[in-house]
């Protein structure tokens, strides 16, 4: 038995705007796999909800003419991870949903609620911010697109309005061809757990030499985070120890791990360190693959 | 030949199809919930508590808070009784308490119509709370001057115990004296039904409870006492049960359930607790510091042991003391010609209430001498198997109190199969001087355990077998399953000396204490070793009576008949059957003269208690920068006797084992010692491993028959947890040279170990 005050069950994307716009303490239900897990709590900021799960347009995925990749907010992550056209070009983002909770979840949780409710930990986050991916958001007043890096604003916080609903994630070509890109969840457990600590890095190479490193990290700042200095000082470098070893000094400069009762500081950035070196490797590894 | 073979367990097939009724799957018109209001502050005095809201909630029934429950005190742990005043349990206990004395505990009760309601109506119940100073460890809370918990300071008791020659001469006789300090976390039991209860009148004067519990009948007479009613006049009914793992031998919700219905004039009342609540809210396993100190020659023999362990119990003393000393008493059987001395102090700290845990203190204690043994095997240069073989028990080596007879003994043939098993010479040759970041080691530890809980307790099982008409025959125990099989082990060792098939017993599962035959419960893995006597005294009396019967019936001397296979035959001639059971059956029900229904019910003290050994042995990696292990490959190898089901005994030891790598590599409940918050009192924050990872798991089995039981078993059901956490962490050290002295394991500890060592950069 859930303490639910008000259900909505929107009919169509215009439908949940207006009604998210006409209850400002209205929640977004999806997959519900964390807002009905804070309504047990009794947490009452999630007694009023509008459910989307009626918007079947929101579960698509599919690839344009351009070579576009589009999915849609409401995918489960089972669809995706399972989905020929993702695990064709986009296999980094299918790995990383695989490390989501488990089975059941994975079947219920949608990507869209991985990245809304803003958790610090999202382990679809590191993969989208490697892709540079984009994000189609509808509100009352129309559509607006915007870079996932800088959609996280603090712990559990985005630049979503509250009358504002995720649609698509958008995954751009030029972003996803011809790179080598992996995922590592460090976590306590290897299944049903949050993460320690979460890096993605996706690599292009012209032979043994970097040409660009993007890299990514979650639980090691508020948000989810890229790493500039450690990007910028890798391109160019040839792929070896030293410069594996030169990057893994450089991340320092781009993470704020902080001491909390679930891991200390110094434990983080020692993880933080190795990671970099060897989801660098991994994603070297997984060149060509697309 | 039931015995020895895997047949169908007596509940598979309804477990399996989803039939077999748990408590939570009864109902009944009219029954009410409630709920407990618990205190958010880890130590201190209501000042003020306001019930009027939750009152006039819609739905909300009654509220009773501390001010309204009686005032004698009672203890809960779940032993039996005892004749000795000195050996009672603690009574430390109220149904409710204005004296709050860990984040969690009960100071009001809502009852309500629905789940919602209570819950919303327990939060509308306003308290305030004059706090008190915290301890949550032993330092703080054995320290002068340390507020008291409870009346009579924070010891609970100190003692000690001496086993063998003079300590003090042998540690002088050893060529080397070490010493380590072990310490082991609070760990939760996580068995999947949640703790719940509920309770009903359907005349004036019993009280109808019926419980997820590992002992209904100690839960009749702590009910009884914590009331003060007559114990007859309390009925405890235990259905089918989803694990208890220890932490329902134990009584937490009947007393309330109990009390709430008698306060409702009968009204059905339900208390089912939530994960949240039945993780810190019950009971959990003793977080200890075991000191251990050993003299051993060069040659590896270890002259004397002195061990030392406090033991933190938390809240209220629940199994308290108990836990220690019967550790203490079980492990001397393992190295049984040192010299031992042990002492043990259990005190109070403001952190949930510890009680029994699947093998009772032994997991933690083992943790310290197994570890120890290692580290003394690498400064002798002596190979760990072969110093465990020099000083194991021997065949012959330990017997009855009586002196009369001599126990089955087969550790050390365990000890040599787990090293065949794990390839430990050959593997030991290629992993010498090793480097880079992923090593790997072997590790290897021992244990011993007992089969009940005599001398300390009593033991006493009950069985009664009903011949049916139609030849069949039904059987009831005492003897409480819990899941763990008793019910087809008991069924089978019926069958075999019936002389009928496994298939035509049945077994009446649900215990019920007006019915039942009296049995103190599943723990101590005491269920199939003392109800074996009274099943087998049982079967024999029964196929006596069914063989006299017959004799009357035919008039061939009983002497000459013989009952195989559920057909009475003439002796050694199985082609020649006199007449089936069925036959007979219906002859004595029915014969309008003569005959009537063949009962035979024994009722079976145990006095002798069988030491049950076992050792495992473990191949793993450790990735030093990533802080992660990995196992390759484990096995426990047991001593238990015979084994009376195959499956049933590989999966105690797959459970045992996978809990045990839990408590080596994962699992800790925080508790901030500031102020006794608990960090992570859910199964997100609380790392209870997934089947992910838990790797493959391998058992075998040296079957000696131990001569104490009719049928030559011994304890199974908590052993296999005992020794994987040593032998995982000999194993660390074996593949990194460090010493981890504490548990769990984690990253985050492996991290500041290797950081200390000099392995990780500082």
């Amino acid at each position: 038995m859930f303490a639910m005050e008000n259900y909505h069950r929107a009919t169509d994307l215009n439908d949940a705007v207006r009604a998210l716009a006409a209850h400002p303490e209205a929640r977004v239900l999806a997959g519900g796999t964390d807002v009905l897990i804070r309504l047990r709590e009794g947490d009452g900021a999630f007694a009023h909800l509008v459910d989307i799960n009626g918007l079947d347009e929101l579960r698509q995925i599919d690839m344009d003419t351009s070579g576009t990749i589009r999915i849609g907010a409401l995918a489960t992550c089972t669809r995706i991870i399972e989905h020929e056209i993702i695990r064709s070009h986009l296999p980094v983002i299918a790995a990383s949903l695989a490390t989501i909770g488990g089975p059941q979840i994975r079947n219920i949780a949608t990507m869209g609620g991985n990245i809304c409710n803003g958790a610090v930990s999202a382990d679809s986050a590191c993969a989208l911010l490697i892709l540079d991916t984009e994000l189609v958001i509808q509100g009352p007043a129309g559509e607006r697109t915007v870079p996932i890096l800088g959609f996280h604003t603090g712990p559990g916080r985005t630049i979503l309005r509250r009358d504002e609903i995720l649609k698509y994630f958008l995954f751009r070509p030029g972003q996803y061809r011809g790179i080598g890109a992996a995922y590592c969840k460090y976590a306590m457990r290897s299944a049903m757990d949050i993460a320690t600590i979460g890096c993605g890095a996706a690599l292009r190479m012209e032979g043994d030499i970097i040409t660009s490193l993007k890299l990514a990290f979650t639980v090691a700042a508020p948000t989810p985070v890229r790493c500039p200095r450690t990007e910028e000082a890798a391109a160019g470098r040839r792929l070896d120890e030293e410069t594996l070893a030169l990057l893994a000094g450089i991340v320092e400069d781009d993470v704020q791990p902080r001491t909390s009762w679930r891991a200390e500081r110094d434990f983080r950035m020692h993880i933080i360190r190795t990671l970099v070196q060897r989801v660098t490797r991994e994603a070297a590894n997984q060149q060509g693959g697309n | 030949m039931s015995v020895g073979t895997a047949v169908i367990r007596k509940d598979a097939r309804a477990k399996v199809t989803g039939k077999a009724r748990y408590t939570d799957d009864q109902s009944m018109a009219g029954m009410l919930v409630a709920r407990y209001v618990r205190s958010p502050v880890a130590h201190g005095l209501v000042r003020e508590i306001d019930t009027s809201a939750a009152l006039a909630l819609p739905g909300v029934e009654a509220v009773f808070t501390y001010e309204h429950v009686p005032t004698t005190l009672f203890a809960t742990a779940g032993h039996p009784y005892s004749l000795d005043p000195d050996h009672r349990d603690v009574a430390d206990r109220l149904l409710l308490t204005g004296h709050v004395r860990y984040q969690g505990d009960e100071v009001a009760i809502v009852v309500a119509r629905d789940e919602l309601t209570a819950k919303r109506a327990a939060a509308l119940v306003r308290v305030e709370y004059d706090e008190l100073p915290v301890c949550t460890t032993p330092e703080a809370a054995l320290a002068h001057g340390a507020p008291a918990i409870h009346e009579g300071g924070n010891i609970l008791e100190r003692t000690e115990l001496t086993f063998g020659p003079p300590v003090a001469e042998a540690m002088e006789a050893a060529d080397l004296q070490l010493d380590g300090h072990y310490n082991t976390p609070v760990v939760l039991h996580c068995h999947l039904e949640n703790h719940t209860a509920f309770a009903y009148m359907d005349d004036n004067d019993h009280i109808v409870i019926v419980s997820s519990t590992q002992i209904p009948h100690i839960c009749r007479r702590i009910v009884g006492q914590a009331l003060d009613m007559e114990w007859s006049r309390i009925r405890v009914i235990k259905p089918h049960i989803g694990g208890g793992f220890g932490n329902k031998q134990d009584v937490v919700l009947e007393p309330m359930v109990a009390f709430l219905t008698l306060q409702l004039g009968g009204v059905p009342v339900r208390i089912t607790l939530d994960r949240e609540e039945c993780l810190v809210a019950t009971r959990t396993r003793h977080s200890q510091q075991v000191t251990v100190r050993a003299g051993l020659k060069r040659d590896g023999t270890i002259t004397g042991i002195e061990m030392d362990i406090t033991s933190n119990t938390g809240a209220y003393a629940s199994h308290g003391h108990s836990i220690p000393m019967a550790a203490g008493s079980k492990f001397r059987h393992l190295y049984p010609r040192t010299a031992i001395r042990f002492t043990a102090t259990t005190h109070y700290a403001n952190i949930p209430a510890a009680g029994a845990m699947r093998a009772y203190g032994s997991p933690q204690l083992f943790f310290g001498l197994e570890c120890l043994l290692d580290d003394a095997a690498r400064s002798l240069g002596v190979d760990p198997v072969e110093l465990r073989l020099h000083n194991v028990a021997r065949a012959g080596e330990i017997t009855t109190p009586d002196g009369g007879t001599r126990y089955a003994v087969a550790i050390a043939r365990c000890l040599e199969q787990g090293r065949d098993a794990i390839g430990w010479q050959r593997k030991k040759k290629e992993l010498q001087n090793q480097d880079g970041p992923v090593r790997r080691g072997l590790g290897v530890a021992a244990f011993s355990y007992g089969s009940g809980t005599y001398p300390a307790c009593v033991e006493i099982a009950g069985c009664r077998l009903v011949l049916n008409q139609d030849g069949s025959v039904h059987m009831q125990i005492g003897a409480t399953e819990i899941g763990q099989g008793s019910d087809t082990a008991l069924a089978q060792m019926a069958a075999r000396t019936l002389g009928i098939d496994y298939d035509r017993i049945h077994v009446v599962s649900q215990q019920d204490t007006d019915v039942t035959p009296f049995d103190t419960g599943a723990y101590a893995s005491r269920q199939t070793y003392v109800a074996a006597p009274a099943v087998h005294e049982a079967a024999e009396r029964l196929r006596q009576k069914i063989l006299a019967a017959c004799s009357g019936l035919t008039g061939t001397p009983a002497r000459e008949l013989e009952l195989a296979e559920g057909r009475i035959i003439r002796a050694g001639e199985p082609a020649e059957e006199i007449m089936s059971l069925g036959e007979l059956a219906l002859s004595e029900y029915y014969h309008k003269e003569r005959g009537g229904q063949l009962v035979a019910e024994v009722s079976a003290k145990t006095v002798t208690n069988a030491p049950s050994f076992g050792c495992t042995f473990v191949d793993l990696a450790v990735d030093i920068e990533l802080c992660q292990v990995t196992i390759h490959k484990i096995i426990n190898v047991h001593d238990a006797g015979r084994i009376i089901h195959p499956l049933s005994a590989a999966g105690q030891v797959h459970g045992g084992m996978a809990m045990a790598i839990g408590m080596a590599l994962f699992e800790e409940l925080l508790i901030d010692p500031a102020g006794g918050r608990i960090c992570n009192g859910n199964l997100l924050d609380y790392k209870v491993p997934t089947c992910t990872d838990i790797p493959e798991l391998d058992c075998a089995f040296v079957e000696e028959p131990d001569p104490t039981s009719p049928y030559g078993n011994k304890s199974l059901g908590e052993p296999p947890i005992i020794s994987p956490a040593p032998a995982i962490r000999n194993g660390i050290l074996d593949a990194t040279g460090v010493a981890i002295n504490e548990l769990p394991m984690t990253p985050k500890l492996l991290f500041r170990e290797f950081r200390k060592a000099g392995l990780l950069p500082g």
